[in-house]
This record gives structure tokens, sequence and C-alpha cells, in this order.
């Protein structure tokens, strides 16, 4: 039944977009289809992954489309359920935004395309996500990367999305020759590329089951966008329509995760480096990420670093499951694992709401640059308040649900902290040191996102646009997934019970923990109660005390008589500090005149930090071999004589080796 | 949990008895400079004074800016409410507290912040950004202390950590204990913006952090403001004496005792730091706040083993 219901939401999300390519470019019809049909694929999809949580498992079904192609096999399991619930909900309150913030009328070019591949990248992530075989899961990976591509690309006029998009194009295909190597050695270990664990995948020897994990991890981890394969991730998510950057950074990037975790899964107790290389990755991607983030000027720059930074928590927990199955102790895979799935959900929807409010807020500005909003939270109240939802969420801050997922990673880390072995042994050796760098991401995203909170809707405007508060349907996308993040936020403990059959048959290990019974999910429901009943009690009574009317006056202005708002603290000279107690790793670039003399000249100031990996790595040494292919034109100089030669020369080696 | 009279001892000491701690700060850095100063008592009459005054609040702001003061009284209350007070075990103790402790002041730092750059003035907005930087380089000293706490006492609640009476007081126990004494030490006079962080007294907005972020809020809300600092300094001030007294005396009563002497203790040496230092230039107080973090993973390498 779930598996039924989840392909219909598929073929019916793939064909979405389809009816409006045979409609005018001018009429909304074509749209309002597409984002009803996108809807009713959603609900469907949603309701299946829900039976197949809440229900009995099902057996898969092998599909064998024509006699001659490989057969695929399908099917829901938990794991896939619970990824598949995310890929869903997004999809529906991304289609619905883009009814507002990329309606048809106005987008007469690239609308249709728009409804099309966003269809389409729905259906292929429901596909990769129910696939069971190699084949079937390379197949939802192609469609979904290229579908992606022609969504980076939508404004391809422009040249920067050209670039952007180029980029994206190659390193996802990089991403997939990785996994074609990856299920060819799968292919070769087991004689099947079966995506379960089955007796062939548990009789793997260590090399090839080594091998599998190391290409697992570049592969996925490519996707996934942790450091130092991230490079392509910034400029795709800020070059995409704002509800496309929701997709790809709320669900694709987690497709790597997803692929990874079932990796580890499939292979046979893991080596304790594996566990430690983890949370080792999850380290540095959590803290380079975030330290990325708050260099940028560029609002959804600055949202796609702070993915990487979430993507780094999601490895901190999968590194402390893989070291909880080395060491045989169950609750660190609880609470490791748990964490990591909980805090894809959670990325998946607050990443999401921020972009959606960043969307709307950038197209009322008319620009991305954050040091020229300002002020907008007065013209925009309800998506202010949607950003500062996210904003809480992201930075893990109670009551939200980002802070679910971050405790339940940190108590597991407690535990392997405290658990008596000693700490200089093989699969803990790290967790002490990551504790303090995953408090310190907390505090650094907490600057970040007080810093585009404040430089973007409070104080005044920097600009001379009025905005106007977004429409319905942007609202209601929003609203739906703001909703999400505080259900699970003020009750974790009626969430945590979906995933604990997922960590279960991740585990192989019988009798496991629930992941009710190990984090305190009850008292921190409990205390986020008091804490919104507390702060309401208390803005109830502060409000009843200001003046009723009469004063009116402006901001204390130490004195000076003409502020103007030029003057205001902006988000570059918020995060100054903070960027040039970290030049060693960020390598700002700054240009600044100097001013001198008795009167001097006008002065400019440019700051930018780029990304260091793609800049002073990637891109030098793909120029090194560009400049070391050079010496091939020589033997393709486009005279046929030449090609004559060497069509002759070949036929007489060939005849000389026969 | 279990209600019983010692923690309705710990409801009433949390709520009242925080401004005292300033009072007897200021009466010290007076001793010191050969002054009277003001009354012990003296946060008190200004609160009371506040609570009975209008507001004033800026055309340029909007509901974020009220919001400040009640969310960082809410959190900071709520956080001390999770510190065990003199031996008792907290109000409210569960595994993985600690967490929370930081993550409720973290969250009364967001809007504080955010109230600050609401206001858009550059002299907020310049101690916004000090008071978040410096924030970040304190967490990994707190957290280090946690690390070493939950390794020494095997428990993942602070009540656990502090609380019990540690069966472990072996040489290395000890050591980090005294480690950590000194790294959160440097972390409460950072986050108290006490000197050598923060001057509270000065009179200069451009060198301010906290001081200057709370500048335009008035009457009821700057109430709000002072009480939670004092609650902060209480709820942190806490942390550092029950690290500094791992042991108790074994009767509850005079736990209770030691417990507000060892405050009023703690209160006169911030008095005492506060008069015989002066404050770090801006560029140096990251180095001072890594070397906090420094001393608490040196206590972490001493239970390595």
């Amino acid at each position: 039944m779930s598996l039924s219901l989840v392909g219909i939401a598929i073929v019916l999300a793939a064909c979405s977009g389809v009816p409006a390519l045979f409609l005018s470019r001018r009429s909304a019809a074509g749209q309002r289809l597409a984002v009803v049909l996108l809807v009713t694929a959603s609900v469907l999809g949603m309701l299946g992954a829900g039976l197949a949580l809440a229900g009995p498992a099902e057996p898969a079904v092998v599909v064998r489309a024509l006699a001659g192609v490989p057969q695929l096999t399908l099917g829901v399991d938990l794991l896939s359920a619970l990824f598949l619930l995310p890929v869903f909900l997004l999809a529906a309150c991304a289609s619905v935004y883009g009814l507002a913030y990329w309606p048809q009328q106005q987008h007469r070019a690239d609308g249709r395309r728009v409804g099309l591949f966003l269809g389409l990248l729905t259906a292929a992530l429901g596909l990769l996500l129910i696939a069971q075989d190699g084949i079937a899961f390379l197949f939802g990976w192609e469609v979904m990367a290229l579908a992606a591509f022609f969504l980076v690309t939508t404004e391809e006029r422009e040249a920067e999305v050209r670039a952007a998009g180029w980029l994206y194009f190659a390193s996802t295909h990089l991403c997939t020759l990785v996994l074609f190597a990856f299920f060819a050695l799968l292919q070769a270990s087991t004689g099947a590329v079966s995506l379960l664990p089955d007796a062939a995948a548990a009789a793997i020897a260590p090399a090839p089951a080594n091998a599998l994990f190391v290409l697992a991890l570049v592969g996925f981890g490519l996707k996934a966008g942790i450091v130092p394969l991230h490079f392509w991730l910034p400029s795709a998510h800020a070059s995409a329509p704002s509800h496309v950057s929701a997709m790809m950074s709320g669900v694709m990037i987690k497709m790597g995760v997803y692929g990874l975790v079932r990796t580890c899964a499939l292979l046979p107790a893991p080596p304790p480096w594996q566990g430690q290389l983890l949370l080792a990755v999850g380290a540095v991607s959590a803290f380079v990420g975030v330290a990325f983030a708050i260099g940028q000027h560029d609002l959804k720059r600055l949202l796609a670093y702070h993915s990487i930074e979430n993507i780094g928590i999601i490895f901190l927990g999968l590194g402390l499951a893989m070291a909880g199955r080395s060491a045989q102790r169950l609750d660190w895979i609880v609470l490791g694992l748990g964490g990591a799935l909980l805090h894809v959900w959670n990325h998946a929807l607050f990443k999401a709401l921020l972009f959606l409010a960043a969307g709307a807020t950038i197209q009322g500005a008319g620009t991305r640059a954050i040091d020229q909003m300002g002020g907008i939270a007065r013209t925009m109240p309800l998506t202010a308040a949607a950003f500062l939802c996210g904003a809480v969420a992201i930075c893990g801050l109670p009551p939200l649900n980002g802070l679910v997922s971050e405790l339940l990673v940190y108590l597991g880390l407690f535990a392997a902290v405290g658990s008596g072995t000693g700490l200089l042994l093989a699969p803990v050796t790290l967790a002490p040191l990551v504790v303090p760098v995953l408090a310190m991401v907390g505090g650094m995203a907490l600057l970040c996102f007080v810093k585009v909170f404040g430089a973007v809707y409070l104080g005044q405007p920097r600009h001379q646009r009025t905005a106007r508060e977004s429409e319905a349907p942007i609202l209601i996308a929003m609203a739906v997934l703001a909703c999400c993040c505080t259900v699970i936020g003020l009750l974790p403990m009626r969430i945590a019970p979906l995933f604990d059959g997922a960590i279960a048959a991740w585990s192989h290990a019988a009798a496991l923990p629930l992941l009710g019974e190990l984090a305190p999910l009850g008292a921190v429901s409990a205390l986020g109660f008091a804490l919104v009943a507390m702060v309401l009690g208390g803005l109830w009574w502060l409000r009843r005390r200001r003046p009723a009317g009469g004063v009116v006056v402006g901001t204390w202005d130490c004195g000076y008589i003409a502020p103007t708002p030029a003057m205001q603290y902006t988000a570059s000279s918020f995060g100054q500090q903070f960027v040039s107690l970290l030049r060693w790793l960020l390598l700002p670039l700054v240009k600044a005149k100097h001013r001198d003399g008795l009167f001097p000249a006008a002065a400019a100031f440019h700051s930018h930090v780029p990304d260091v990996v793609l800049d002073r790595a990637v891109l030098p040494v793909l120029r090194g071999c560009a400049q070391a292919c050079l010496w091939l034109k020589h033997l393709q100089g486009g005279r046929v004589n030449l090609y004559l030669l060497y069509v002759f020369l070949t036929l007489l080696v060939l005849l000389l080796l026969k | 949990m279990t209600l019983s009279i010692h923690s309705l001892i710990q409801v009433l000491l949390v709520l009242l008895l925080p401004p005292l701690l300033l009072g007897v700060i200021n009466k010290t850095k007076a001793a010191f400079a050969g002054r009277n100063g003001p009354p012990v008592l003296q946060l008190y009459y200004d609160l009371g004074k506040l609570l009975r005054k209008g507001m004033v609040i800026s055309t340029t702001t909007t509901a974020v800016f009220l919001m400040g003061p009640v969310v960082s009284l809410v959190t900071a209350l709520v956080a001390a409410m999770l510190v065990p007070l003199g031996h008792h075990p907290a109000l409210i103790a569960f595994p993985g507290d600690m967490i929370l402790f930081a993550y409720l002041l973290a969250l009364g730092r967001f809007f504080t912040v955010s109230a600050a750059l609401d206001t858009g003035s550059p002299f907020e907005g310049m101690g916004a950004a000090r008071e978040v930087t410096f924030a970040f380089l304190a967490e990994p000293a707190l957290f280090l202390g946690f690390v070493a706490l939950a390794r020494i006492s095997g428990s993942l609640s602070l009540s656990g950590m502090l609380a019990a009476d540690p069966q472990f007081v072996h040489g290395a126990a000890l050591g980090s204990m005294v480690l950590i004494l000194a790294g959160w030490f440097v972390v409460l006079l950072a986050e108290n913006c006490r000197i050598p962080f923060d001057d509270p007294n000065t009179h200069l907005e451009l060198t301010m952090i906290h001081e200057v972020m709370v500048l335009d809020h008035s009457g009821p809300a700057f109430g709000m403001i002072l009480y939670g600092a004092a609650v902060k300094l209480w709820a942190l001030g806490a942390l550092v004496v029950a690290v500094a007294l791992p042991v108790g005396s074994g009767s509850q009563w005079l736990d209770w005792l030691v417990f507000l002497a060892a405050m009023l203790a703690l209160a006169i040496l911030i008095g005492i730091v506060e008069s015989i230092m002066a404050r770090l230039r801006l560029v140096s107080i990251p180095r001072l706040l890594v070397s906090a973090s420094l001393l608490t993973a040196f206590a972490v390498v001493f239970l390595l083993g």
C-alpha cells in the first residue's frame, strides 16, 4: 500500500509540469495545475511514507519494464520513509510558494521550465529513496542531478549563474563517477548491487569494505557538501530561485547523507577509524561552514554555507553511531543516529523556511546584498517573523526543533566521554575534542544569524525601495514550515518514536534502547512550554507599561545631532572582528584606500571572503591540468592529412599486432 | 524533581538574592577606592524605582525591542533553576541539562543583541558585535569544563556533576577541578561583562559592551535587564562556587550557610579583581578567552587515561 501510494506520487510529481508546456505562456492556468498536481502528489507521498512508518514492513517489488532492461527493485522501508517525508513536504511548500514568487505571467520565458523541473526533481528524489538496488538508485540520482542543473541555471542569461551551473554540473558528475566505482566494487564483492544488508554484504572482506566506505564518503560527501568537497555548493544554492534553493539545501544534499547511512548499514561491523573519520569530517565541516558563512555579504550564499555547517552536525551524529557500532555501545548508536536523522528533518524544515523568507525579502528589497537592506521588519513583519523563527531554530536555541537534534548529538558525545573507557582508545578519542567545537559552532551560528536578522530586518532602511508584505502563497508555505519547527521543538517525545524503527534496522543489534528512554525529551518539552509561557507573560506585562502615545522620540544618538541610516552598524562591520580573528582560515580580500592629508578625498572600502577551497585549490589544480594538457593540441591540429596519417598508422599497428 | 523545603529555598534565593551580589561587588570596589560607596541594597532600590517609571521607546524599533529584556530575564531565571546550589540538587535536573543551561543563556543573548540592533544605533551595534564575538570564544571553556566534570562524575546532569558527593577525590580529578575553576572564573567575568573584559562603570559608549547594548532601554524594561544580568551573574557564580566546593559538609542546613558564604566571597573576589586590574584592550580579550579554554582543555587532558 505505501509503495503504491509513493509510486503514484512519484509519477504524478514527474508529470506535474507537463500540462503547462501545452498551455499558453501568458496564462496562469498551467502553473496552477502544476501546483495542484504536485501538492496532490506530495500528500499521497507523505501518506505512503507515514503508512510505512506506522504499519508493518512490506516486501519490496521487482519491476522489469522491458525484456533486456535490468530489473529495478523498489520498496519503502523505514529509512526511506524518514527521508521521503521532508522531500514531499518541501516540494509542496516550494510549489505553493512559487505561485507568488515565480508567477508564470511575470516569468514567461522560464516559468514553465521551473515547474517542469521542480516536479521532476521531486520525482527523482522519491525514486532514489525507494530504490533498493544500485541501478534504480543511480537512475534516480542522475535525473535528480540533471533536473537540479536546469533549475540552478534558470536565469541562464547571467554569466554568474552560468558559471555556478557549470561548476555544479561538473561536480555532480564527478560524484556520479565515484558512485559508479562504488557500485562496481559492490557488484564485484557481493555479486549484486542490492542496497539492503544481506548475507553476501555481511561477508565482504575488510579491504573491499574499507574501499567501499571511502568511495561512499567521497561520492556521497560531494553531494552532501562536506568540507573540502563543498566548493560547488554556495554558488549553486545562491544562483537558483529561492524555492529551488530551499529544495536543494533542504532535501537534495541530504541524499548524500541518505546514501552514506545506507552504505554504513550495508557494510559489516566497521573498524574504529571509520567513526573517527566521520567525526573529524563533521567537526571540520561544521566549523568551516559557519566561519565562511559569517564572511558572506550575499544573503543566499550565507544560507548555503550554513547548509555545510548543518551537514557537519549530521556527520557528527553518524560518526558517533559508527563508533557505537565499533565499540558495541548501543546508547551511542541510538543517540548518534537519532540525532543525525532528526537533524536531517530539522535542517530541511528550518533551512527551507530561511530560504523561503530570504527569497521573499530579496524580492521585496530588490537586492541580495545584506548590507543594502535594513528595517524590513516594518514593511514585511510576517516574513521577518518567519525568518526569526528559522534563525532561532538553526542556532539550536530552545524552544524550537534545532535544539532537540543537537541535544541528542551532545548527549551521545557526553555519554562517550563519560563512559569510563580510556579516552585514548580508538572509537572515542575525538569525542572530547568535538564537544567544544560543536559549542563554538553554536556560538558562531548565533553571531551569524543575529547579524543577518539585525542587518536585514531591524534598524532603519538603507535603501529607498519600499517593500510590501509577501503574498498569501508565500506566507502559507512559510507558516507550514514554521509550525513544523515549533511542533518538533515543543513535542519532541511525540516525534522521537518515529525514528526508533529505522535506528534499530540500521544497527543490526537486537534490543536497542528507545530514543525517548535515553534523551530527556519530556523535560525539554516542559521547559519549552514554560519558556514560551513566561516570555508571553512578560511581554504582556511590559506592553501594558508602554507609553500610551505622546512621546515620539528617535534612538538615542549619543549626542550626535544628524545620524543617518548609513551610519548604522552593517553586517560587514558586525562580523569584522570575527573575520579578522579567523583571517588565517578565511583569507579575506580587503581593498581599502588610505585617507591622508588635511582634506582627504573620497575613500572606498571593499571586503570579500571567497571560497578558499575553490579559489586556492580546485581552480589552480584544474588550470594546471589544462596547462599540462596543452601539448595534446599539437596532435589535433585540424589538418586532414595529419588525421589520415593517424588512421594509417593505427591500421599498421593493428595489422602488425595481428 | 522532588519538591521539598530545600527546593523552596532555592527558588527564593534565585529570585531574591542576585541583586545583592552586585551590591557587594560595588561595596568592595568602594572600599578599595577609599569611598563609602552606595548601600549594599542599592540595586534593589534602583529596581523599585525603575518599575514605577514610564518607558521611552524609539520610533525606529519593532516588537523585537521589548523581547530583548523579557527573554534575557526569563532565560536567566530558568538557567539559574538548573544549577545546583550548595550540594542540593537543582530544582530542574535531567541528563543533558548543562547543554540547556548554555543554550538558554545563548537564547537570552540572541534577543538582547537583536534588541540592540533594533534601535539602529551604531553604538549599540558595536556593543552587540563585541558581545557575540566574545561569547563564541567563551563557549569552549564552558563546555570543556562540562566534559571534564562528566568524565569525573560519570553523570550527564549539572546536579549529578556538582551536587552529588564525589567518591573520586583522587589527584587527577582534583587537579582538573582546579583548572576548571580557573577557566570558569574567566568565563564568569567575560559572560557578565566585568573587568577585565568590560567596565560596567565606564562613561564612553565606544568602549562598552553590555552597557552600550541596552542604552535605549528605560523604565521597567531596563529594570528587567538589570535584574536579568544579576540573575545571570548568580547562575554562573553558583556554578563556579559548586566547582570550588566539591565536597559537602554532610549537614543540609550547614551546606546552605557555606554556599551563601561562598557566594559572598565570590562577589568580594570579583570586586577585588575589578579594583586591582585595568580593563584589557579589546584586541587582547580573545587571547584571554582562548587561555581560559586551554586551561579547561588541560583539565580534560588530566582525565584521558
